[in-house]
């Protein structure tokens, strides 16, 4: 009998809900923990950065709109499709990172629990971090978090899971579109989770993942005056990091700092969630 | 209406049979050909001076345009401002050539815009042209005497479709007769012509008439403007020029919202009928949204970063 001919992968970006090549038409070697060819990724270009980002505030209405309820639900329903693909997940991750024995089904886990653990803040967010205000007039004054609007993301570089879906959750949990840039080297399990995110009732464009190298993308997207934050948490270059707060400061963007030694395994914090919203406070008129 | 063709045209408008002949003894149009030419010619590489010429000769070209039932002079006056100046953060960027209105809503943009855009009315029942000649005729005087200066009138597609080409040009002269000074553009509504072959007939048939521009659609119906749809205007437009040596403008309207798209149509034009049309006297893109991406790209290539929805005004 024959041998069976290799189906072998190339894979796309992630942009709207869509998998397009690379507007540049590129694409780059992923290897292995080891060394060996595993598939070949698309690498982006600015042009996909910006129609990464154009989807992203296309999609930032609806999102943004939808009842906080809904958007837990939608969250919810990523960890379930996860869950259905784990063995994949964990394949992916054990190529990736060279995690061997329990260590590649418990960081699945840890990932796929993260999703719940944020999709439970959805509809309590307001709650924590909003506030009725004591006012000395006849006024009920309140504020409230909105979310942020487009957030441009970097992913952790060696926590190619775990790390990319605690960056991810806590910026789309309170209503905002995210373009985020998967680790170079490790970029696999961040585009099976785009297979999860294509079939798990995200709007299209709310997650938006490209592959490719920051160093190339992040400048032009730090200073695109229609992103509205950056979570800069995968930059790795120190000098890279400052170039992109200082091109970020001339539209006033909200900046989450490099953080390349996170640990991911610690358990989440509302940081992340606290970084990406916008406080609003109303004055009501009391009495009539 | 006295104007005098050439041999090979002047008896195509003496009868209602000639015209008939004539239309139909048009070459016909390679369908395939046609949209394989405007999709090789859409993939040519505009590299960065080249586009930003482009970009400010096609906002120069721009008749900005508002033809919503929900249309107030408050709010054609705000576009008109825009229309005067399109980036209030930018003094270079220049003014768009006309604004595009509603006849009631004339006097309204002409307070803004004085003398230094153009104010074009939609006339003759627009969008479905569906009136008497003499509503339609009326409809026109109205609008000139309002103060309009280009007056968009449509081509009854009904009669057109079924035949009656005499009736259709006998339309556009009339109306060209009330249009006086003011510029006539007739607008095909090619999406309702289903085939390039009405498309090219009704080019000619409108530029026998008098027409000054041709214009491919009201906006209201898709597909509105196309590529191959204006290749094939230009095209006529071209080869009438050689028989009469009269330019007639072209105007693509309706679903051309980036500014990829428009320096797209201008490599068209370019490529079709030369560097003569590239000029707001000759070609204009009736649009809405374009004038804001076209802004943006601007923006961008002063600022050398992305710009966004947030730095240009909201219609």
């Amino acid at each position: 009998m024959n041998e069976r001919v290799e189906v072998r992968k190339t894979y796309k970006l992630f942009v709207g809900g869509a998998f397009p090549r690379s507007e540049s038409g590129r694409t780059y070697e992923v290897l292995d923990f080891e060394g060996d060819f595993l598939a070949n990724a698309a690498k982006a270009s600015r042009k996909d950065g910006r129609d990464a980002v154009l989807a992203a505030r296309k999609s930032f209405g609806a999102w943004s709109a939808a009842t906080a309820y809904n958007r837990g639900q939608v969250l919810y329903r990523i960890a379930e499709v996860m869950e259905g693909r784990r063995d994949q997940f964990i394949a992916d991750i054990a190529s990736a990172e060279g995690v061997v024995g329990l260590d590649a089904p418990r960081i699945v886990d840890a990932a796929i629990d993260r999703w719940v653990w944020y999709a439970g803040w959805a509809d309590k967010v307001a709650q924590v971090l909003g506030t009725t205000n004591p006012v000395a007039g006849p006024y009920f004054n309140f504020s409230i978090p909105e979310p942020t609007g487009v957030v441009v993301a970097v992913a952790p570089q060696a926590s190619s899971l775990l790390g990319l879906v605690s960056v991810i959750a806590p910026i789309i949990v309170t209503g905002n579109a995210c373009v985020v840039i998967a680790s170079t080297e490790r970029p696999l399990p961040a585009i099976t989770l785009t297979e999860v995110l294509a079939t798990s009732d995200v709007i299209g464009g709310v997650i938006n993942v490209l592959t490719g190298d920051p160093a190339e993308i992040m400048p032009w997207l730090a200073s695109h005056a229609d992103v509205n934050a950056l979570d800069l948490t995968g930059i790795t270059d120190p000098a890279l990091a400052t170039e992109l707060e200082i091109a970020a400061a001339d539209t006033v963007k909200r900046v989450r700092r490099a953080a390349p030694d996170e640990d991911w395994h610690e358990p989440a914090t509302l940081s992340r969630i606290r970084g990406f919203v916008e406080t609003k406070t109303v004055w009501h008129p009391l009495g009539v | 209406m006295t104007v005098t063709f050439p041999a090979a045209l002047a008896g195509a408008t003496t009868s209602a049979a000639s015209l008939r002949q004539f239309l139909h003894g048009l070459p016909g149009v390679d369908e395939v050909g046609a949209a394989a030419r405007a999709a090789s010619l859409g993939t040519r590489s505009v590299k960065a001076a080249s586009k930003s010429w482009a970009i400010d000769l096609a906002i120069r070209m721009v008749d900005l345009t508002t033809l919503e039932g929900m249309d107030s002079p408050g709010k054609v006056r705000a576009m008109c401002a825009k229309a005067l100046r399109p980036d209030p953060t930018d003094p270079s960027a220049p003014p768009v050539a006309a604004v595009c209105v509603y006849g009631d809503l004339v006097a309204a943009a002409r307070s803004v815009v004085g003398d230094s855009v153009h104010v074009a009315a939609v006339a003759t029942a627009f969008p479905s042209g569906r009136a008497s000649l003499a509503v339609k005729l009326l409809d026109t005087r109205d609008a000139v005497a309002a103060g309009a200066d280009e007056i968009d009138m449509v081509i009854d597609r009904g009669a057109f479709l079924s035949g009656e080409y005499q009736r259709v040009f006998d339309e556009i002269v009339a109306v060209k007769e009330v249009c006086g000074g003011a510029h006539l553009k007739v607008i095909l509504e090619t999406g309702e012509l289903r085939t390039l072959d009405n498309v090219r007939r009704a080019s000619w048939l409108a530029m026998l008439a008098g027409a000054d521009f041709i214009k491919t659609s009201t906006g209201k119906v898709v597909p509105a403007a196309t590529p191959p749809v204006a290749l094939v205007m230009l095209e006529a437009v071209r080869d009438f020029e050689a028989l009469t040596g009269r330019l007639i403008g072209v105007k693509a309207a309706g679903g051309i919202r980036t500014s990829k798209d428009a320096i797209k149509y201008l490599v068209i034009v370019n490529e079709t009928v030369g560097d003569r049309w590239l000029t707001p006297d000759l070609f204009r893109f009736g649009a809405s949204t374009l004038l804001n991406d076209l802004l943006q790209q601007r923006q961008r290539m002063a600022s050398g970063h992305y710009s966004g929805p947030d730095y240009v005004t909201i219609d």
